[in-house]
Parts: C-alpha cells; sequence; structure tokens
C-alpha cells in the first residue's frame, strides 16, 4: 500500500506540515481561520535534536499492535491498510497512545478520545496534506 | 563611530492573517524573525532582512511581504540614498564593499533594443509541431580538411565537438561558491538534457565524476582541484582568463566556506582562503595561452576540446582573435551583467561592456579574418529568456551559457548576498542545515522544466522565421533589427533599424 515516508536528510524542521496537518482536519476552507490564535493538534509530528529534524506520523503498521490492543474496536485496519479510528467507539483507554512504538497516536483535543493519522481520507484533501505541502520532498507518499 | 544606517526593506507582516507558526523564524538563517511569547506575536528585525523572500514563499498563509522602504534622505539626483548609505559603510568600516551575482545597475539591454523577424506569405512559417525542428548542435572547430587515405577512404580529421542538444549549457559555477546539492542539480539535469554543467573553478567532487561526459571542467589561475582524473573525466575543459562580474581580478573564497569536502576537492587546506590570481601567472601572451592550451590537449590525448573563457572588454574582438589562434576550440564571453559568488561592487559595476555588443564584435571579426570556422562562439552574461538565446545566436554565437537564470529555477530570488554565505535558499552557502535546503530531486527537475521550455520557444520563433534548424540561424543577423538605438549602436550590432526592408 501507499504509505507516507519521511526522508530525514531532507526535513527542515520548518513544522509546515504540523499545521497543514492541522488545517487539513480542521474541516474549513480558510487557514487563517482554521489556525489563527488556535493550539494546533496535528497528526504529525516534528521531531528535532539539533542538526536532525524528521516528521512522525502513524506507519500504518502490518500489524498494527494499536488495533490488537484496543479495548473496544474503535481501532481497525480497513482492507486498503490504513488504520484508522473509529472516535464514536473509543472510551480514551489511550491504551494505544501508550502501546504505539512510533508515538503516533495521540489523545484528540477533547481528551476522550484518541487520534490518528488517517491519510487524509477523513477530510477533504483527498492526498495527504503534509506530502503535497512539504517544501523540500521531505515527506512523501508512495508505494515501497 | 558609526553611522546609523537606515535598512532598504521592510518586513511587513499582515497580524490579520500571520497564524504565527514560526515557520519563517525557523527558515531564516538571518534570524531576522523572531516570536514574541509575551504577545504572543511575530516580530521581524528589518536591519537582517536581505530580502532573499524564502520567509514570504514559505509563510503558508501568505501573511508575509518585503517592501522598498520609503525612508529617504533629501531627495538629490546625483546623490541618491545608495550612494550615500555606501559611502557611509565605507567611513563605518574602511572596507572594499562587496556583492554578488549580476551587476543591478540600469544600464542599456541590447537584449531588449533587438527585434526577431517571422515569415509572411512568401517564405513560409514552419509549425514545430508537425515538422522537424532541429535545436541539436555542435561546438568546436569545424575546419576539417578533405584527406584520403592509402585505399582513398575519406579521413577523419574533424576535431573533437561537443554535443548539444539544446542550445543552452550551465555557465561555470564553483563547487565552494554554491553547494554540493546544487551542483548535483545541475550535473543531473545538464544529463537528463543532454547539455553541459560547468565545475567553474573549485574542482570536481569525487561524487559527480559519473556524471563525466556531460561535464566542462575550468581550469582558472588558482588551479584548484586540476589533476589528470579531473582533465580525464571531463567532456571539454575550459581556461578561465576573465569572468563579465569582475573582469580583471581574481577571486578570494573565504575561510569560512573552505569545509571539509570543498577542500579535499579544491586541492587546499580546511579554513583557509582559496585566492585566485588575477592573471594566470603563465599567461602573458597568445603564446602563453597557446601553450596551457596544447598542454592540456596534450594531457587529454586531443580527445577534447578545449575552451578559452574571456570577459566582454573593450579589446575583446582582438583578444579573441588571438584566442582563436592559440588552438582553442571554442570562445567563452562572459558580459558584464554576468553573476558571480562576491565582487568587488565597483567593478562589477562598471567594469566590462555588454555582451551583446563584444559578441557581435567577435562574430564579426572573425568573420572577416575568415577563422569564424576555426572556433564556436558560446556567450553568457545574463541570459534571461529564450528570446535572449535567439537573439544571440543570430547576432553570431553558437550557443549560451545561462548561470543566474538556473539559480533562479532552483530557487534563488536574487537577493544579491552569496558572499555572506548564508543563503537561505541553500544554493550559496556550504552550511549543512542550509544546503540541505536544496533537494536535488526538486531542483534537477526544475532545471530541467526550464530549459525544455525554453527550447520549445526557441523552436517555435525559429518555426516563425521559416528556419528549422539553429545553425542556419547562427549569426544570421538579418532576422534581427533594433529599436530604439543609434547609428553607433545598429553598426556595432551589425543589424539594421526596425522598418528597413532586407
Amino acid at each position: 500500500m501507499k504509505r507516507i515516508y519521511v526522508n530525514e536528510k531532507w526535513c527542515l524542521g520548518c513544522h509546515l506540515c504540523e499545521y497543514e496537518c492541522a488545517f487539513a482536519n480542521s474541516g474549513l476552507t480558510d487557514m487563517v481561520k482554521a489556525l489563527k490564535g488556535k493550539t494546533i493538534h496535528p497528526k504529525i509530528r516534528v521531531e528535532d535534536s539539533g542538526e536532525v529534524h524528521f516528521a512522525v506520523n502513524c506507519r500504518h503498521c502490518k500489524d498494527a499492535i494499536c488495533v490488537q490492543s484496543c479495548i473496544s474496536g474503535a481501532l481497525s485496519k480497513g482492507e486498503d491498510g490504513v488504520v484508522r479510528i473509529d472516535q464514536n467507539k473509543c472510551v480514551g483507554c489511550l491504551t494505544c497512545v501508550l502501546v504505539c512504538p512510533y508515538g503516533a497516536v495521540m489523545p484528540a483535543p477533547s481528551g476522550h478520545a484518541a487520534m490518528k493519522c488517517q491519510l487524509c481520507t477523513d477530510n477533504l484533501c483527498g492526498e495527504p496534506n503534509c506530502v503535497k505541502h512539504c517544501p523540500n520532498n521531505a515527506i512523501v507518499y508512495e508505494e515501497r | 563611530m558609526n553611522m546609523y544606517i537606515q535598512p532598504e526593506y521592510e518586513v511587513i507582516r499582515n497580524s490579520d492573517k500571520c497564524i504565527a507558526c514560526r515557520v519563517c523564524e525557523r527558515q531564516c538563517a538571518n534570524l531576522v524573525h523572531s516570536f514574541d511569547s509575551e504577545t504572543g506575536k511575530m516580530k521581524a528585525d528589518d536591519s537582517k532582512c536581505v530580502n532573499c523572500h524564502r520567509c514570504v514563499c514559505l509563510c503558508p498563509t501568505h501573511a508575509l511581504k518585503i517592501v522598498k522602504s520609503d525612508d529617504t534622505y533629501k531627495i538629490n539626483a546625483n546623490w541618491d540614498n545608495q550612494t550615500i548609505n555606501e559611502v557611509y559603510k565605507q567611513a563605518n568600516t574602511g572596507g572594499v564593499l562587496l556583492s554578488s551575482m549580476g551587476n543591478p545597475k540600469p544600464y542599456p539591454v541590447y537584449w531588449d533594443r533587438m527585434l526577431v523577424n517571422a515569415s509572411q506569405v512568401t517564405n513560409p512559417p514552419i509549425d514545430p509541431l508537425r515538422e522537424p525542428m532541429e535545436t541539436q548542435l555542435y561546438l568546436g572547430k569545424r575546419a576539417a580538411k578533405i584527406e584520403r587515405d592509402e585505399q582513398g577512404k575519406l579521413k577523419n580529421t574533424l576535431a573533437p565537438q561537443l554535443k548539444l542538444k539544446v542550445p543552452v549549457l550551465f555557465s561555470a559555477m564553483s563547487y565552494g561558491s554554491i553547494s554540493y546539492n546544487a551542483h548535483e542539480s545541475l550535473a543531473r539535469a545538464a544529463e537528463e538534457l543532454g547539455t553541459y554543467y560547468n565545475t567553474g573553478e573549485g574542482g570536481l567532487h569525487k561524487d559527480f565524476y559519473k556524471y563525466g561526459k556531460n561535464t566542462i571542467v575550468q581550469v582558472a589561475s588558482g588551479r584548484f582541484g586540476v589533476f589528470k582524473d579531473y582533465l580525464e573525466s571531463a567532456a571539454a575543459i575550459e581556461i578561465k582568463m576573465g569572468q563579465g562580474a569582475k573582469p580583471g581580478i581574481g577571486g578570494h573564497l573565504p575561510g569560512a566556506k573552505i569545509s571539509a569536502d570543498v577542500s579535499e576537492t579544491r586541492m587546499i587546506p580546511q579554513g583557509v582562503d582559496a585566492i585566485s590570481p588575477a592573471p594566470h601567472h603563465d599567461i602573458y601572451s597568445i603564446e602563453d595561452l597557446r601553450q596551457l592550451v596544447y598542454s592540456l590537449k596534450e594531457a587529454t590525448e586531443y580527445k577534447k576540446p578545449v575552451i578559452v573563457k574571456i570577459a566582454a572588454v573593450h579589446n575583446a574582438a582582438a583578444i579573441a582573435s588571438g584566442i582563436a589562434r592559440s588552438g582553442a576550440d571554442i570562445i567563452a564571453i562572459d558580459g558584464y551583467r554576468g553573476g558571480t559568488g562576491a565582487a568587488p561592487t565597483r567593478i562589477r559595476d562598471n567594469v566590462g561592456i555588454p555582451i551583446e555588443l563584444a559578441l557581435a564584435q567577435i562574430d564579426q571579426r572573425l568573420r572577416d579574418e575568415g577563422i569564424r570556422d576555426e572556433v564556436s562562439i558560446l556567450v553568457g552574461g545574463s541570459i534571461r529568456s529564450s528570446a535572449d538565446v535567439i537573439k544571440a545566436i543570430a547576432l553570431g554565437a553558437d550557443a549560451c551559457y545561462i548561470g543566474t537564470a538556473a539559480l533562479l529555477a532552483l530557487g534563488c530570488h536574487l537577493c544579491r548576498s552569496c558572499h555572506e554565505g548564508k543563503c537561505n535558499w541553500g544554493i550559496a552557502t556550504q552550511r549543512p542545515d542550509l544546503v540541505k535546503r536544496l533537494n536535488p530531486d526538486i531542483g534537477y527537475k526544475r532545471l530541467v522544466n526550464l530549459v525544455t521550455a525554453w527550447n520549445h520557444e526557441i523552436q517555435e520563433m525559429m518555426g516563425g522565421m521559416g528556419i528549422n534548424s539553429i545553425e542556419a540561424l547562427r549569426g544570421n543577423r538579418l532576422m534581427l533589427r533594433g529599436i530604439g538605438l543609434t547609428d553607433t549602436e545598429l553598426n556595432l550590432l551589425g543589424i539594421k533599424y526596425a522598418g528597413e526592408s532586407m
């Protein structure tokens, strides 16, 4: 399946992907309206340490440990390989947050459920917005 | 006491649009932007801004713009603001003023005063989408003798040639003045386009020997990185006698830019300034030049064309005639608007002549002397578009070098601060965190796009003139007409005025 891959060599640590992610998932068409004066809750996070930067989001693991550990059946792996979360089913136990080896599942801003990257299949973008707006092709969406 | 100088440009932030994502802050190597945690707002320090537009381009909400400051001294047509500020700067520091990229002064641009012909009725235009339109050409000596061997078969007496699929090459920019990733982008683009890039005087990085068949290696007065493998790896060798941006002077790459990699490539100690002398210390005459031309040919077994590059100066035609007789295969001329990674401002802005006039004079001189076929002519020094290429070829060039246009394709915004080594676009810098901003996967594609687009336009314009081969356009000055030019200028360019018939 096509996944998002991050090439650390080209990541500049500009954090644009985080804002593009928050915007994509805001449901709004105006970035200023969506993000101005708000704390963002992106599903992609750039990790920085000195000169090293890379963005981390869900790897959509073949054998996803978050899906296995979900006590309410909210997390599932679709036929397309995308690991999705049904926030109506999620009870907010955050076991998935604890078990994810990449730190790619995080509590939703409401605090009552978890959230994760669903490759922008759950919003109006159609294609991963972080990939589309990465200025240096450090984030790519491809089959490997 | 240092005189305070008001910044030339101001950073204007639309606070209604700014979402304080701090991308501008992270992307500015000049530290212009900062976040004020007390107010939750972004601030900008105009005095540090070089107007490279990195922040403007990356701002996700387009909340930024850079404007020319309207602060002014008392208006004076003789002492304009910049002139006054330069006096203050020199009084502050006692130093020579440094600048980068090409001459920005409002001298006449002769390309913009020439118009191209098109066919009507009697000599129909050609549609390049339906009929062959040849932009492929060869560079090198064309004067071949007819000689036969004992069996009576023709002997190949043609000197080595460079084959170009497009009439555009990337001009000399050294590794050191530009980054590894910029060089990789140029090399890969040259390979894909079927043309050449030029190493400049900084040697050839070991990773790029694989692009040898699309590489022109330079031998300049500093002789940096010149050795057997370097010469042998290339498709052609260029002797750099001068550069359009700074005719008559050498180069000075500051020690700060001599990283470990640059040091290895240039074969000089790390952190030590790289000085290129003004002259080649072994060349004081055409006879001396001939010795170097033939030394290089001997070293490479006469398999590669040798280019001699000079800056366009007052006596260029006579010098070119000498070069043609020195045994060189190709003459490269660099006009006074050509770019540079660093040059003294006064030299860049006041020395040399326009490439258009130098080219027309050189082509005419070589034709008059019957030696035009002995050499090909390459021109550079602010070729800005496909129209400039067409006009240059009609004036007598074989092909054009592009440097500034290529860097623009890579992201350069002509902030003319290359000499500061903090290029925010990852081009004119050796700082690893900045170099990585230029991903060659993106860069080479943009270069290929640019030259491919120009080639389409060249084909369209050639078709319009009823010419189906770029070689048939070379020196075809009847295809040009001048506009807004004096008789002297028309004579020097060898073209008629708009409205004059064939």
